[in-house]
């Protein structure tokens, strides 16, 4: 703290110092006066054997001074007051930087959480997900997840395995909460053993379930999620060992997950053991999540080999029932392609975080071009300054510092504003950010965020300062100090520099342009894809689970929601109600398996083509708006007869038989030994997994299922959709009016998932319109910033030339040909940049190939419109100077001087 | 950086002749410059002032300290004291000079090879 000390007291320390001296100029006049010289003698004789005071204060001064920082202070202040100078030139430069480091601060943040930060486990790095593709199944490309775990693949994988510390399966679900307050849907994860181990995150309070939980038929416990527990219980410790009814089975609670604890990326309120019974296990049922710990030091590549290695014993250990072949899988080619578990939290949606990122850097390069445009035009204005100060003997280095320093303080003003900005940007963002971005609770602006901004004002501050403070305060620059009138017309060169700039900005502006039109072409084609359903914005979805009672009727059950579907309704306004598995795009886990037609011979050894299975009540398709194209729905007589009939997709009929009307009256079943049913209606094709994707084969049964000659039960769906249409579909009132419907049949169900079908597809194209939006943001600003710029360069050539043109005019040039002069000027330069751009954007759009559809990354058509409508605007900024430069009077332009 | 005292001397001269004088007594700068004059009689040519860089940097270094008192002919001066590390660099100091001065004697000495 020494040198605090010596800089706080310094000032003191000076004075002392003037004093001492003077005091010694005093004692020698005294001494000499005292010894007989006159008293102006000795005081000029006493200043001439001090030497030169000012000079000797100076040096001694310097002592206690840290020379080259407090230059530097020197700088600062000199800036600042350069700056408070110009306030226009300074507000200007500081909005845009702000704007510029603002977007691209909120941006970062936002990627940073997502992308480059490791997921909140311990050791996450380790964490992988056990993706599995099987090549040889024929339809199961039509689901996402790639071919899930079945329960015997995970008891073999986590006997056998030589590459994990550990490893489990989960899946998802909903159920119903009883007995507490209103009954209550919550989300479950059901999971195996080796889940919690996996994620190693210890819980809040109480236990993990442990492999006793596991064990089947042993005693029902449960975990919950800390927001559960707080909602319900206010973080009671004592709850631990009481019961609560799930689904009406009472389960008691061992323990809370920490808060902000998230089950891969779903959020959830209980977490149940699956209690897989070894013995009950076949090879099928593939409908498992599955994750793992790689030991220390293995490899993706060595845990690829593990599995590839398991799969044979797997299929060794378990059947599918007795004379069944189990490598028949063979024919599947299952191959492991495991994950990182990160990759798989994050999904696709890393693609368009780095679109957004580049352009939003691309925007931040352009508004960086027109700070270095406005203070090449400042320098120019400031050169005598400049030149003045150089001869009074500032080196040039000192010259090149004070600009850098101006420019790197206008850029950390900026930053500061920026943050700001980026603040309200990401809450922004958050809001209207898509719904289903991975990590969303994550963002935030942390020190990583704060320091990238930092960098960025710096480097930008250096950036958009060394060009001009290189090109004016070089060595030769004392020149100026002749030339400084304005009688010097600007040199070529100078003007190369301004032009490169405008240049690369409306390259900038056209490639970000471009991308916005691209993802404009590719919503149009969204637009105009038929998913299948009709009017969304009028169709109410809601789920209602009703739990099956061991022993219970599902005859009675499907009576129950039958009786749901006519309350509906009658509810004033609705059109109609129905329900069914799921509506398209709702993402839940779909139902799949093979389908067997009558007219075809089908091989021992080989697995059918894999199908959508949906099941649907009467009603289901014509109230969603799906067209019947051949035969008709299914009756409520036939659902409750338990009538052999079957509904089938209309790529799913030309694919069997050709045509749809030769579909009708042919006959399909599921399994050997199921009953035949017979085809009474072919359906419009549904893009159930979102536009882009390709409508899959589907086969609707109906939703109570059973067969009258089988002593078994008939089965029905627990958890249904139902669609309700009406125009009053999203408000309140009707969403009481359904409550009351449905409280009126059952007053212990609760309704989930309440949202409207333009809910579900707006969700479902998320991605797509939030790069919309980012890109259009981006566009916009780019092609702003970039107008102004040519405006900018313009409009000063057009000053600078303003003798000139006078002159031309004076010499018989009419008005038409002064405009022609600038407007070619500024034409050239557009012309110039949108070439360019032409091709930066060839490139970047070729990046965004996967976020486009129904248009090329070439596509000629935006990229022409987009140039002509950037030249257009280009030529009309122009336009403006050119006009100022025709009304130049020749007479006043050449008195100027 | 300019270097007046360094037009004479040569460098660290001018500090080892205050430290040296005040080793004998402590003194305000205008006694210390009478005394250095004084004791080489005239011989040097210093310029009074130069003094007070040299002092300021021995106080930065902490060789010497300094405090206002009031003189013999009763004013209000500064009077520099050697420190416990002054008076260690000063040992040191000397004994290079000297070594330093032994060796151009040498080179300067006529005949001897």
């Amino acid at each position: 703290m020494n040198w605090l000390k010596q800089l706080l007291s310094r000032r003191r320390a000076y004075d002392d110092l003037s004093n001492e001296m003077q005091g010694h100029l005093d004692e020698k006049i005294e001494e000499l006066v005292a010894a007989g010289t006159s008293r102006k003698e000795a005081t000029a004789v006493a200043r001439r054997e001090f030497g030169n005071v000012t000079s000797m204060e100076e040096d001694s001064r310097d002592v206690w001074r840290w020379l080259s920082i407090e230059n530097f202070f020197t700088d600062v202040r000199y800036g600042l007051r350069m700056l408070r100078r110009n306030p226009v030139f300074t507000v200007v430069a500081v909005l845009t930087i702000a704007i510029g480091i603002g977007a691209n601060a909120a941006v970062f943040s936002v990627v940073n959480s997502v992308l480059l930060k490791p997921l909140r486990y311990p050791h996450a790095e380790e964490l992988v997900f056990l993706h599995q593709t099987a090549p040889g199944a024929a339809g199961l490309t039509d689901f996402e997840n790639g071919l899930l775990l079945s329960p015997s693949m995970y008891l073999t994988y986590s006997q056998h395995n030589r590459t994990f510390q550990s490893l489990g399966v989960w899946v998802t679900d909903t159920a119903n909460v009883t007995g507490l307050a209103e009954p209550e849907q919550v989300r479950v994860v059901a999971i195996s053993d080796g889940i919690l181990q996996t994620l190693d995150v210890p819980p809040a309070a109480g236990r993990w379930l442990s492999q006793a939980d596991q064990v089947p038929h042993g005693p029902d416990r449960v975990m919950l999620s800390f927001g559960y527990w707080q909602r319900q219980f206010g973080r009671d410790r004592s709850v631990m060992g009481r019961n609560i009814v799930i689904d009406s089975r009472p389960r008691e609670i061992v323990g809370v997950m920490p808060l902000g604890f998230r089950f891969v990326d779903t959020d959830y309120d209980v977490i149940v053991p699956l209690q897989f019974d070894p013995a009950k296990q076949i090879l099928a049922g593939f409908g498992f999540h599955g994750i793992a710990r790689l030991k220390p030091g293995a490899t993706i590549a060595e845990a690829n080999a593990d599995i590839t290695r398991m799969l044979p014993i797997w299929m060794d250990s378990w059947s599918n029932g007795p004379k069944t072949n189990p490598h028949i899988y063979e024919t599947w080619r299952i191959t492991p392609m495991i994950r990182p578990l990160k990759q798989e939290v994050i999904g696709n949606v890393s693609e368009v975080l780095w679109v957004v990122m580049g352009t939003i850097g691309l925007v931040m390069l352009i508004a960086c071009a027109n700070v270095t445009n406005l203070l090449l035009v400042r320098v120019e204005s400031r050169q005598q300054e400049l030149a003045v100060r150089s001869a009074l003997g500032a080196g040039w280095g000192r010259i090149v510092r004070g600009l850098l320093v101006e420019s790197v303080m206008l850029g950390l003003l900026g930053g500061v504003l920026g943050v700001g900005l980026a603040f309200a940007g990401v809450r922004l963002l958050l809001v209207t950010g898509p719904a289903n971005l991975p990590r969303l609770s994550e963002i935030s602006i942390d020190a990583g965020t704060l320091g990238f901004t930092l960098l960025l004002s710096v480097l930008s501050g250096l950036l958009f300062g060394l060009i001009p403070a290189l090109k004016y305060a070089g060595p030769g620059t004392s020149l100026a100090l002749r030339s400084a009138g304005r009688t010097i017309s600007i040199s070529r060169e100078r003007h190369r520099a301004r032009n490169l700039l405008v240049v690369g900005q409306m390259a900038m502006a056209l490639a970000l342009l471009v991308s916005a039109g691209l993802m404009i072409r590719t919503i149009r084609a969204l637009r105009t894809v038929e998913p299948g359903f009709i009017d969304a914005r009028h169709l109410q979805l809601m789920r209602i689970t009703i739990p099956g009672l061991p022993g219970g009727d599902a005859i009675q059950a499907t009576r129950m929601q039958n009786e749901i579907v006519d309350k509906l309704e009658a509810i004033p306004g609705v059109k109609s109600a129905a329900f069914g598995s799921e509506m398209p795009m709702e993402g839940f886990d779909s139902d799949w398996d093979e389908i067997f037609a009558e007219d075809k011979v089908y091989s021992e050894d080989q697995i059918a083509p894999l199908r959508l299975y949906k099941h649907v009540s009467p009603g289901f398709l014509q109230t969603a708006g799906t067209r019947i194209i051949a035969g008709r729905d299914l009756t409520w007589e036939e659902v409750y007869g338990l009538r052999p009939v079957v509904m089938i997709s209309e790529n799913l009929a030309r694919e069997m038989w050709g045509t749809p009307s030769a579909a009708l009256g042919k006959r399909l079943r599921e399994f050997n030994s199921a009953p035949w049913h017979e085809v009474i209606g072919v359906v419009q094709n549904v893009r159930e997994h979102g536009v882009q994707e390709k409508a899959p084969e589907t086969v609707y049964w109906a939703s109570l299922q059973g067969n009258p000659d089988d002593p078994r039960p008939p089965s029905f769906l627990e958890t249904v959709t139902f669609v309700i249409r009406s125009e009053r579909a999203g408000t309140q009132s009707l969403l009481s009016e359904m409550r009351q419907a449905v409280w009126s049949v059952n007053s212990n169900l609760p309704l989930a998932s309440v949202r409207t079908m333009e809910d579900v597809y707006g969700k479902s194209v998320a991605r797509t319109s939030f790069t919309l939006v980012m890109l259009a943001i981006a566009g916009a600003m780019a092609m702003a910033l970039g107008i102004i710029g040519i405006y900018g360069v313009i409009s000063y050539t057009v000053s600078q030339r303003k003798r000139e043109i006078g002159i031309r005019l004076a010499l018989g040039a009419q008005s038409g040909d002064v405009v022609g002069m600038v407007l070619r000027q500024g034409a050239k330069l557009a012309l110039v940049g949108v070439s360019i751009g032409v091709v930066v954007a060839l490139g970047l759009a070729r990046l965004m190939t996967s976020l486009l559809f129904g248009v090329t990354s070439h596509d000629p058509l935006t990229f022409a419109a987009v140039a002509t409508l950037l030249i257009l605007i280009a030529l009309l900024a122009c336009y403006i100077p050119a006009r100022r430069a025709m009304k130049v009077d020749p007479m006043v332009a050449l008195r100027y001087e | 950086m300019k270097k007046q005292e360094q037009r004479d001397l040569f460098p660290g001269a001018l500090e080892m002749m205050i430290l040296r004088t005040l080793k004998r007594q402590p003194l305000h700068g205008y006694a210390l410059v009478q005394h250095i004059k004084r004791t080489s009689d005239d011989l040097l040519q210093i310029e009074e002032g130069s003094l007070y860089p040299a002092l300021q940097r021995l106080l930065k270094e902490e060789l010497v300290k300094a405090e206002w008192g009031i003189s013999a002919t009763n004013r209000r001066v500064r009077i520099y004291k050697l420190t416990l590390a002054g008076s260690k660099h000063l040992q040191r100091e000397v004994s290079r000079f000297e070594k330093m001065l032994e060796g151009i004697t040498r080179v300067l000495a006529p005949g001897e090879s």
